[in-house]
């Protein structure tokens, strides 16, 4: 069974702030830690939200060096917090499958009434799916999809698709009268299933506009690659009319990198949605017009559905 | 062996180029060539005298940071050893001197603070090393683990953004003297205090001597359990150099920063004609290195090309120079023997 979460499937193009913004901008960039206190949280009333037996979620998601994993896993505990019936086991799953996987065995061995799992690599980590399963624990797979549905109960991920769409849709309103645009992309790690989907929905939206990509050159999520990439590739490119860049967190250097270039004849259109994003955006003081959300308040759908199941 | 044969006459010295100054002339000419593939797939750009002088001042910007770290690694392995954990430091490095409390006491603050971190973290590879008697490899291979996790331990896995307060430090990457980046004169800087350390000091000799034959220095009476955490200590000192760079082009700390560098730093020291084994190697050649790197960087990323590419290029020139230097040893070899 598939569902979308409420929240995980939005799709907008924030220009501003969204609801979502303050989780991700408290996560993504930043030494703010009060920021933090902002978690998203299902506040659904009506039967679902009165207390029923009390039961135990499991929750185990990569330590991933990055801004939106840290925010995943503080929206799930806090929402998990929501609920007094709840005792939240979260078990770290340190930097690999290899380490993930024991880390969820151990989970398993400890009987709770469902898992919430957020794999390092979604096919390398089914066979783990399908032995919680089999032992009658229900599971519910974030984000990075199983290759198989029959090792989790619910899946609940992010359209990464429908980001490259979102973000296609306004570049080509824009130059829609201009066919031979120069449309710049800077995706994120590019061996990533995600970042594949990203570029397709990309490449199909502006096709749609008559609109092709020109330069594309990956990064590598991080700051630092952010801002060589695209020294080089605006040193390559001298004119150019839009950048979609994939992530907020390298678009730190991607945006640091034109402002050491002089640059600004392009608008830019940024991905996730971090603080950092939001201000430049408000702020208008930077190439950054938009950028298209991916929100980590999916964690919070998550531990919600995963209470339902166990009751 | 026989051992009382008669010494070689010594060969009178003749006006010409030394072994290492005709390689790096090679590794001049590998640049050159990269240009001329540059006017061939890009004549609109790289025929152009005003875009090409940005465009190589843009490579060695990027080429900055590792450089000054591929400086202290050219010691480290000239001196027999190697450096694993140098992209971590500068994770660490980054990180430690970007968080609140250090910002408060502005750029001057974040700049001590990052070179006596790196000062610190090298002096205890170099301590693992000398005193610990731990092979180098694994030390520093420990460091690389443990000052990554310390990274993501202080920075809480954040991007930290360098406060607008600190002005040097933003300011760094966008200022230029007489035309030339700062960053850049900040490279040419440490690599010509580094080619004096190594060319024109005993600290420099007695380097050489241990990754040459370490017994024999031994005998020779130098300490080199002192001078292996000097090495180290330098090389941790580079890397908080080089973490002052990163901060300052990309604006920001991370854990994340430093990815790889340790392979970027070994290869041009390999590729400018250093040793693995000790013993030899230029600080030229290792600057050339890294600008040959991430001049193909620049020239893929110009033409509009994907990564798997250069990736590919680079490992062949790594092969390339190492076989073209075991060539030349071979034959110098061959020569020597026929004449004496």
């Amino acid at each position: 069974m598939t569902a979308s979460g409420a929240l995980s499937r939005r799709r907008l193009l924030a220009v501003g702030s969204t609801v979502g913004a303050g989780v991700v901008l408290a996560a993504c960039t930043g030494n703010d830690k009060t920021a933090n206190n902002n978690q998203t949280v299902n506040n659904n009333a009506g039967d679902n939200a009165t207390p029923g037996k009390a039961i135990k979620i499991g929750f185990s998601a990569p330590a991933a060096d990055h801004g939106w994993i840290a925010a995943i896993t503080a929206n799930a505990s806090a929402q998990a917090k929501k609920y007094s019936e709840v005792t939240f086991v979260p078990v770290a799953a340190g930097k690999d499958v290899t380490e993930q996987r024991p880390a969820v065995e151990s989970l398993i061995a400890q009987k709770p009434d469902v898992i919430v799992l957020l794999p390092h690599d979604g096919a390398q980590m089914t066979s783990t799916g399908h032995k919680a399963m089999d032992a009658g624990i229900p599971v519910v797979n974030l984000d990075r999809e199983f290759s198989d549905p029959l090792a989790y109960r619910l899946l609940i991920k992010g359209d990464n698709y429908g980001m490259g769409v979102a973000a296609g849709h306004y570049i080509g309103k824009k130059l829609k009268d201009k066919p031979n645009a120069v449309i710049a992309e800077i995706p994120g790690i590019d061996e990533l299933q995600l970042t594949q989907d990203r570029s397709k929905g990309f490449r199909d939206a502006l096709s749609l506009y008559g609109l092709k990509v020109g330069p594309r050159i990956a990064a590598r999520f991080t700051v630092a690659s952010g801002q060589e990439v695209t020294a080089n590739l605006l040193s390559g490119n001298p004119k150019i009319d839009a950048v979609w860049n994939h992530d907020d967190d390298q678009g730190v250097g991607v945006l640091q990198a034109m402002q050491q270039a002089g640059r600004k004849e392009f608008f830019m259109v940024g991905g996730a949605g971090s603080l950092d994003a939001m201000e430049h955006i408000k702020a208008g003081d930077s190439p950054l017009e938009a950028t298209v959300t991916y929100s980590p308040t999916m964690a919070s759908s998550a531990i919600a559905l995963a209470r339902l199941i166990a009751q | 062996m026989t051992v009382l044969e008669k010494a070689p006459p010594l060969a009178a010295p003749r006006q010409q180029w030394s072994e290492p100054a005709k390689r790096n002339l090679g590794l001049v000419g590998v640049l050159v060539a990269i240009l001329i593939v540059g006017a061939i797939t890009r004549p609109d750009l790289f025929l152009d005298l005003n875009w090409l002088w940005h465009n190589e001042l843009l490579i060695l910007t990027q080429s900055s940071a590792i450089a000054v770290i591929a400086v202290g690694m050219t010691f480290v392995m000239i001196g027999g050893g190697i450096d694993l954990s140098v992209g971590a430091l500068v994770a660490l490095t980054s990180v430690r001197c970007t968080t609140v409390a250090t910002q408060q006491f502005g750029s001057g603050g974040m700049i001590f603070t990052a070179l006596v971190v790196g000062l610190i973290a090298g002096s205890i590879n170099g301590v693992l090393i000398a005193y610990g008697r731990l092979v180098p490899f694994i030390a520093t291979l420990a460091m690389l683990v443990a000052a990554r996790g310390l990274a993501q331990m202080i920075s809480g896995k954040l991007t930290q953004r360098v406060d607008v307060g600190n002005v040097l430090i933003n300011q760094l990457s966008f200022r230029s003297v007489l035309g030339i980046p700062a960053l850049v004169l900040i490279m040419l800087v440490v690599g010509a205090l580094g080619w004096i350390l190594l060319n024109r000091t005993t600290f420099g000799r007695r380097t050489f001597a241990i990754g040459g034959n370490p017994e024999a220095s031994r005998l020779a009476g130098i300490n080199i359990r002192r001078h292996t955490v000097l090495l180290y200590a330098l090389s941790g000192l580079c890397c908080g150099i080089g973490a002052i760079i990163v901060v300052s082009l990309s604006s920001a700390g991370a854990a994340d920063h430093g990815d790889l560098y340790e392979l970027d730093a070994i290869a041009a020291a390999i590729i400018g004609g250093t040793a693995l084994s000790g013993g030899r190697g230029t600080i030229v050649g290792s600057l050339l290195g890294v600008v040959i790197f991430k001049g193909i960087t620049n020239l893929f990323i110009v033409n509009n090309l994907e990564q798997e590419y250069q990736l590919i290029v680079k490992g062949a020139i790594i092969v390339a120079a190492v076989l073209v230097q075991q060539f030349r040893v071979t034959a110098l070899w061959r020569r020597g023997g026929a004449s004496g």
